[in-house]
């Protein structure tokens, strides 16, 4: 009997194109966003929110991952926004290879700004590495506040945390209180932003931070 | 869940790798996986399990080592064993500035086989 030493990492193949991507990124001094959530918690309505407010002044695409539709495709489409649809076929998560080959299909060095929506799913999305300079986190108030201590890591992970629906407050029993706790010991150094993708508070307050990021990455 | 795809991965690997070293049938193969990655061990067994009917892994076990998560203090320097995947705060000096040094780990050690 033989023993084969192997140690080959099983994310080595992701981890080596999701630097491709990186490199790519960073040669167009575009910023990249991987944005993931819980199915529905609003991240096609915060981009659509987002578009809104910096269309105008920034050139912006944006990479939708769905399981089967192009229904979030078709409403980005709709603010005139370049989208490229990655439809996953069932597949919990986008992996570097799709986000390449979409990235191959948006008109190249033309973008200031770009979006990844990942599948809704709190747990694989975590483990991906797109390429992107940071992931965003969004959490809305009527998932309950225990959701960063259920899903540490990915909240661990994020560069920015984005509470919404938070017109919805009145109405659920989320604790402010207990989330920013918990938020302090799991992931001190985000920042969290407080919005609403139906009434639009706390979108103006978001987009600044997020144009401050665009600029630091122009070169 | 990828668990499917992963074990899915990690057969083809040791196929290719068996078919390089003369090796025609499977005896174990180890993975590590870290506390922090996203993966269940049941569920690789179930995986592995359903996946491994030809001759060739038929009669092959699937060890799976799980490391401990391993923080290292930004201020105090100080390591420790994260019991509590929630809290990343220096258990020595309060400093919240903490790297995570083990526990994202997720890949295939060795395999054993026979020769033909
Ligand atoms: N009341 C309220 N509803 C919201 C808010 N933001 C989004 N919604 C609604 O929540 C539902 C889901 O929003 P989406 O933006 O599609 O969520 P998503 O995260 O993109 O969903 P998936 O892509 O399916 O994972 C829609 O019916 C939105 O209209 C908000 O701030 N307040
Ligand atoms: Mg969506
Ligand atoms: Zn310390």
């Amino acid at each position: 009997m033989v023993q084969v030493k192997m140690e080959s990492n099983l994310l080595g193949a992701n981890e080596l194109l999701a630097r491709k991507n990186r490199n790519l990124f960073a040669g167009q001094g575009l910023l990249v966003v991987n944005l993931m959530s819980s199915p529905g918690s609003g991240k096609t309505t915060i981009l659509e929110r987002t578009i809104d407010v910096l269309g105008g002044q920034l050139k912006m695409g944006v990479i939708e991952g769905d399981l089967y539709t192009d229904q979030d495709a078709q409403r980005i489409e709709k603010k005139g926004v370049k989208v490229i649809q990655i439809n996953t076929e069932g597949a919990c998560h986008l992996d570097a290879g799709m986000v390449g080959n979409a990235f191959g299909q948006l008109p190249s060095g033309d973008m200031d700004l770009m979006f990844i929506e990942n599948v809704g799913n709190l747990v694989c999305p975590a483990e991906f590495d797109l390429g992107e300079d940071f992931r965003a986190v969004v959490i809305s108030t009527t998932e309950g506040n225990d959701k960063p201590l259920k899903y540490p890591f990915i909240f661990r992970q994020a560069r920015v945390i984005l509470l919404n629906k938070i017109d919805l407050l009145p109405y659920t029993d989320f604790s402010l209180d207990k989330f920013s706790d918990d938020l302090a010991r799991l992931n001190p150094s985000a920042p969290v932003f407080m919005v609403s993708g139906r009434t639009g508070e706390g979108i103006k307050t978001w987009t600044e931070w997020l144009l401050g990021e665009v600029k630091r990455k122009k070169p | 869940m990828h668990e499917l795809s992963i074990v899915e991965g990690v057969m083809n690997m040791v196929r290719e790798s068996a078919l390089q070293s003369n090796i025609m049938k499977v005896n174990k193969l180890k993975l590590v996986i870290g506390r922090l990655s996203m993966v269940l061990p049941d569920s690789l067994q179930f995986c592995f399990q359903a996946l491994s009917q030809d001759e060739f892994f038929r009669d092959a076990v699937l060890e799976i080592e799980q490391r401990e998560i391993l923080i290292q203090c930004g201020k105090c320097k100080q390591q420790f064993v994260l019991e509590d995947v929630y809290c990343y705060i220096c258990p020595g000096c309060g400093a919240n500035e903490v790297e995570i040094i083990q526990g994202r780990e997720l890949y295939l050690d060795y395999y054993e086989g026979e020769e033909n």
